[in-house]
């Protein structure tokens, strides 16, 4: 009688057996390496199905880093400038059709920022706490027979200190400097090599005109600034050399001649570049409200520009959350596209082995056991296809940079995420054809050719 | 083996079964009553289409019927769920197709376990009675190959021997010999011989009269319902 003793004891029996987790993890192991085998079984099928995963995951990640490094790269720029500071330009306003009378070109064109702009701003807000004055002139500069074009700009001492612009060798000149009008000069590094290829620069005297510089430091590096994002803000010109404003306006007075293209043109800008530093972050804004308001009132033509920096670093961080969300649009759709591929297939998977379902059936397999095998070959397919996308994304962007130039920042989520999203597709769209297969009439399965 | 030991194993009661069809209704069995006992080797004969499949597949837990009951053991399979089913046709039954039903990408081992992966029965237990079970059926020197690789009578006795890997209660063969020719089809017929000898329970479906010789009992159906019910002397 032993033989027939109740089967419903052993089999609820089996049930706590098969919950036991060491068993589970064994069963896990057996059905994964089952799954592995009969994806083997069709590489060639397994790999295609894979790639639109690898695809999905391998896109997401680089392009993420693309975005995230260009926008690192645009917000350096902006820090550059000082998140606290507001910097006004002086701009040539655009050409007055009525008073130019082309016949002589004599007369002297004047605009942009004054002394009196800058003590007003001084005078009406508190909190700025100071402002560097600054003049931008074009011009030649030579070290003997080498020549290069370059930004002369004319500033004061603590002008690396408030526009994060760091002296990497040698030093910026001194307060003792700008009062004695010294012939210093500190140049940006991009000139090191066009001017002193052989030498050191430090000590050595550059020519500007009929005036020879001597340089007593070289810039640290800032990056070429030809992003759009900076709005007009600094030149194309990498090329700068920095002397005291005081200098500079001993040696061109107010008033700059230009004899380029054969024609005389004079030009008298008091100021071209006046920094603001504000006290507080949240003031910057208001300030800078202040501030047009004066230049408003003080000036008939539009011969200036207010440049926040701030307000630019927001702009650029709002545009990498819409670049993100685009980006993360465009992921989603490819690693659905991917799912429906991984779908599709198993689909046709379940109905080729329909006989086979109907063996297992046969044999001993519940739903849930059919449910697991086929399921878990759709993990290892998106799971596989993730961590090849993962790789491929992460040296998709090495490579962007050592080959294109272009800064890319694989932040540690975007793998994390990317994967993450692979491993659900693989379960969302797999769950489907593996309930189909277990759902499958045991004897309609095994009578199917 | 006398009588007195044997208890009945399989017990049909009153049972239908039919199939919609659309309008139709077919009754592929209609208010079958029959009892198997222990040790028994029973032949199911009939006519095609006199539902032979179909009652083999009910006692084999791969179906339900339309109503009637089936007890299997002592238990009321009839009112099993889908999970009771699948341990009972896991512990209890071991199947013998007649197109073998082998699965093609696992070899003549792996095969054999397939039954004891679902009971749980840990790799070594399992790989140990296969390869058990393969010697019994003389395929101790095929453990390795593929279906395709072996001859019909051998590709049976690998069925036959998968169908022994769980110790069942009762072993079903549905024309185990019909795709085979009658030298491979004596090799399997001498292994269910054996299989009774040593107090197996087999349910055949069969068309051959030679073959139901071998057997304890012939079941004959025709249109549905039970015709006759021989005991061999
Ligand atoms: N799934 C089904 N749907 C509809 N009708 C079915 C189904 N399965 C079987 N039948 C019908 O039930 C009846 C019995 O079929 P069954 O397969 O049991 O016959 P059989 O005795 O095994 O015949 P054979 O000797 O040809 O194998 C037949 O009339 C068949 O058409
Ligand atoms: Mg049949």
């Amino acid at each position: 009688m032993s033989e027939i003793s109740n089967t419903i004891e052993e089999i609820k029996d089996t049930k706590s057996v098969r919950q036991h987790p060491g068993m589970a993890i064994m069963r896990f192991k057996r059905a994964f390496r089952l799954g592995v085998k009969s994806l083997w079984l069709h590489r060639l099928r397994s790999f295609l199905t894979m790639l639109g995963i690898v695809f999905g995951v391998c896109s997401v990640i680089a392009m993420l880093a693309i975005g995230e490094g260009a926008s690192y790269e645009a917000q350096q720029q902006l820090k550059g400038l000082g998140s606290q500071n507001i910097i006004i330009q002086s701009v040539k306003p655009p050409e007055q059709q009525n008073s130019s009378t082309s016949s002589e070109t004599s007369r002297v064109l004047e605009y942009g920022i004054t002394y009196k702009d800058v003590k007003k701003i001084k005078a009406t807000i508190p909190g700025v706490t100071v402002v560097v004055p600054g003049r931008i002139m074009r011009e030649y500069v030579w070290n003997i027979s080498r020549r290069v074009d370059c930004e002369v700009i004319a500033t004061v001492p603590w002008y690396p200190q408030m526009r994060n612009h760091q002296v990497k060798r040698g030093r910026f000149f001194t307060d003792l400097e700008l009062e004695d009008r010294s012939n210093v000069c500190v140049i940006s590094p991009e000139m090191v090599q066009s001017l002193f290829p052989l030498s050191d620069p430090i000590g050595q005297s550059v020519r500007i005109g009929e005036n020879y510089y001597r340089v007593i430091g070289v810039m640290t590096p800032q990056g070429s600034s030809k992003n759009a994002q900076l709005g007009g803000v600094g030149s194309d010109i990498a090329n700068k050399l920095f002397i005291p404003i005081t200098t500079a306006r001993v040696r061109y007075g107010e008033i700059l001649v230009k004899r380029r293209s054969g024609s005389f043109e004079a030009i008298r800008v008091e100021l071209h570049e006046v920094t603001v530093k504000v006290d507080e972050r949240d003031r910057v804004v208001p300030v800078s409200k202040v501030i047009q308001d004066i230049f408003e009132k003080n000036h008939d033509k539009e011969d200036y520009n207010i440049v926040v920096p701030l307000e630019l670093i927001n702009k650029a961080k709002r545009t990498k959350q819409i670049f993100n969300i685009v980006l993360g649009s465009i992921a989603g759709i490819s690693l659905l596209v991917g799912g429906i591929g991984i779908m599709n297939i198993m689909l046709a998977s379940v109905t080729e082995r329909t006989r086979e379902i109907g063996i297992r059936r046969a044999l001993g397999a519940r739903r849930q056991d059919i449910i697991t095998q086929f399921l878990i070959e759709t993990v290892i397919l998106s799971g596989a296809g993730g961590i090849v996308g993962v790789v491929l994304g992460i040296t998709i962007p090495y490579f962007v940079t050592v080959f294109a130039n272009m800064a890319t920042i694989v932040t540690l989520w975007a793998p994390i995420i990317a994967f993450s999203i692979s491993a659900m597709v693989g379960i969302v769209f797999g769950i489907y054809p593996a309930i189909r297969a277990a759902d499958m009439d045991p004897v309609e399965a095994l009578r199917h050719e | 083996m006398t009588d007195g030991d044997n208890h009945s194993i399989v017990k049909l009661d009153d049972i239908v079964k039919t199939y919609q069809m659309g309008e139709v209704t077919v009754e592929a069995l209609r208010n079958v009553t029959l009892e198997i006992l222990s040790g028994e080797y029973v032949s199911i004969m009939g006519p095609s289409g006199c539902g032979k499949s179909t009652m083999l597949n009910l006692l084999g837990c791969l179906d339900r019927p339309t109503s009637g009951r089936y007890f299997l053991g002592n238990e009321d399979v009839s009112t099993m769920d889908d999970d009771m089913l699948s341990a009972m046709r896991g512990r209890k039954l071991g199947f013998v197709f007649q197109s073998y039903n082998l699965i093609q990408q696992l070899t003549v081992i792996e095969n054999i376990e397939v039954p004891l992966y679902y009971q749980g029965i840990s790799e070594s237990e399992s790989r140990e009675r296969a390869v058990y079970y393969a010697k019994r059926v003389g395929l101790g020197s095929r453990l390795n190959h593929k279906p395709t690789e072996l001859s019909g009578g051998q590709q049976q006795r690998v069925a036959i021997a998968r169908a022994l890997a769980n110790n069942p209660l009762v072993i079903l063969a549905d024309e185990p010999t019909g795709n085979l020719d009658s030298s491979s089809g004596k090799e399997i017929l001498d292994i269910f011989d054996d299989l009774h000898n040593q107090g197996k329970t087999l349910i055949t479906v069969t068309h051959d009269q030679e073959i139901a010789h071998h057997g304890t009992r012939v079941v004959r159906l025709r249109d549905g319902q039970l015709e006759s019910d021989v005991r061999n002397q």
